[in-house]
């Protein structure tokens, strides 16, 4: 199975038909990225097989239980494709669970079930280390619209943020840029919530069910080329 | 949403948003009722999105009779320790302290379930007090609004739980979603007359009539037994699918909790369910609900 970057480029260059977008289709609200991206005149394919990773300009990857999508990329027969296709360069908007599934180094990994991650993002992932349910949360970030595309239209205003038994990242690699911080309670320091390494973007939070469409327009602006 | 209190301050938790939150993350998956951390852990290796933990699963409910309740929180808690997908726990029906005990131990969503026996015959529990977010069965609109009133994050069909027979679930799923479909075929001068016939608060029937869809994920539930019936309640619309004693009252459990997620996974893939459905041994008996006395269905408890 071959993915070629040129290809999604070329689409998304000469073509006048919408782009194409791709959501993770496994498990988890894949449907509300599915809404934003047709909002924003995607034609969007819910991803289950590894044929659907054709001619993408961005895959979405959702929040959800990392234990069952990281079961379900085994059985399905989507792990090594899906792999090989990013690692070429195919650009991914990761959220939560999303961004689990991308780590280079998970902890907090406690279950009967293990992660096994993609190994793609230079980062270390602490599952659910935000804690249960009753402390997720809202919160206003500053984000730092230079490190995406279309740096210009991201604006001044604070981006409505919504973790839920959200994962912390860590100990992020040279050619990670942190591009949103938040301070949790009881830590020393601020820690990463939003990343972009390449041709990746990765979320602790949910841009999707923000109603707040700045991220995956930035997302979009995504090419092969630019890394 | 919460937005003016979130810009320009610090973090706010137990939102409605964040209850939602929670249930979208839920989508497309298979919750598990389990009655002990074993159970759970072969849950979450099939693929389970969160488990329901509970002493007795309904269909044992239904054999033992007698009063049922909360259960223990220490067992809860071993539960919550054995896996690291989230833990479900039920209260009974209008008891608020079961809901403020289950809410401390931690569980991450609280089901005002109508599978134990109700501890308030008039009264649900006024939900928005809550942190933990709540999910409610729900038999027709009407129902399913009352419920979003009071505050409920994630809806679920009733059924009837521990039957083992899926023709419950079916007609209050399809009972929902006519009721929805009928608010987007009327004008706006007759929704109150239609709020005041379902029962239901005004501003959500202007918002699904608006909207054309419920404002919080609805679920299936009760009656579930094979992976076709997970697949049926999927292709008729339900978002996630909660399987109570269909697992471990069955033959086999661990193989059919798999088959259970791979059917969601596949729900609109004959050829596919058919591979998943092959060689599952003996699902649960099950009961025939038409023969059934009224007084031992659970799904007319609450309103």
């Amino acid at each position: 199975m071959l993915i070629v970057p040129q290809r999604v480029q070329s689409r998304a260059v000469t073509s006048s038909s919408p782009p194409r977008a791709g959501v993770l289709a496994l498990q988890g609200a894949y449907q509300a990225h599915a809404r934003v991206l047709s909002a924003l005149g995607c034609e969007v394919v819910e991803v289950q097989r590894p044929a659907q990773l054709e001619g993408l300009r961005l895959l979405c990857m959702p929040g959800g239980e990392s234990t069952t999508m990281s079961l379900l990329l085994s059985s399905s027969g989507l792990r090594e494709p899906l792999r090989q296709a990013i690692a070429a360069g195919l650009p991914v908007l990761a959220t939560c669970a999303g961004a689990i599934l991308l780590a280079q180094r998970l902890e907090g990994d406690s279950g009967s079930l293990k992660v096994e991650p993609l190994g793609l993002l230079d980062l270390t992932v602490d599952r659910n280390a935000y804690g249960r349910q009753n402390e997720s949360f809202e919160a206003g970030l500053e984000i730092d619209w230079t490190g995406l595309p279309g740096s210009s239209a991201g604006g001044t205003q604070l981006f409505h943020a919504v973790f839920i038994r959200a994962p912390r990242f860590q100990l992020p690699g040279a050619q990670v840029r942190v591009l949103a911080s938040f301070q949790p309670a009881g830590a020393a320091a601020a820690e990463p919530v939003l990343v972009r390494q390449g041709n990746i973007i990765a979320a602790a939070f949910h841009p999707e069910l923000s109603g707040d469409d700045r991220i995956h327009r930035a997302a979009l602006g995504l090419r092969p080329a630019d890394f | 949403m919460n937005e003016a209190s979130v810009n320009g301050s610090g973090p706010v938790s137990g939102s409605f948003a964040v209850k939602i939150g929670l249930a979208e993350m839920l989508r497309n998956g298979v919750i598990m009722d389990v009655t002990n951390p074993e159970q759970a852990v072969i849950a979450e290796q099939a693929g389970a999105v969160a488990v329901m933990a509970l002493e007795r699963v309904p269909a044992d409910i239904r054999a033992q009779g007698g009063i049922a309740r909360m259960s223990d929180p220490a067992m809860i808690r071993e539960i919550m320790g054995a896996v690291s997908i989230p833990v479900m726990a039920k209260c009974r029906i209008g008891h608020f302290v079961e809901a403020q005990i289950l809410e401390a131990i931690g569980v991450d969503f609280i089901d005002e379930s109508e599978v134990l026996t109700p501890a308030d015959e008039t009264n649900h529990v006024w939900k928005h007090d809550f942190k933990a977010p709540f999910v409610c069965g729900c038999r027709d609109l009407g129902e399913a609004l009352r419920r979003i009133g009071e505050g409920a994050a994630m809806l679920r069909t009733k059924g009837e739980a521990g039957t083992g027979n899926i023709v419950e679930a079916v007609r209050h799923m399809r009972t929902v979603q006519n009721g929805i479909k009928r608010l987007g075929t009327l004008g706006r001068e007759e929704l109150m007359r239609e709020a005041r016939d379902l029962g239901a608060p005004f501003d959500l029937v202007q918002w699904v009539a608006e909207h054309g869809k419920l404002p919080v994920p609805n679920f299936a539930a009760g009656g579930v037994a094979t992976p076709a019936d997970a697949a049926l309640m999927m292709q008729l619309g339900a978002e996630t699918v909660f399987v109570g004693s269909g697992i471990f009252k069955s033959e086999d459990p661990a193989p059919r909790a798999r088959a259970v997620v791979q059917a969601v996974l596949n729900f609109k893939d004959p050829k596919a369910l058919a591979d998943i459905s092959a060689g599952l041994g003996e699902p649960m008996r099950g009961k025939d609900i038409a023969s059934m006395p009224q007084e031992e269905r659970m799904a007319a408890r609450g309103w």
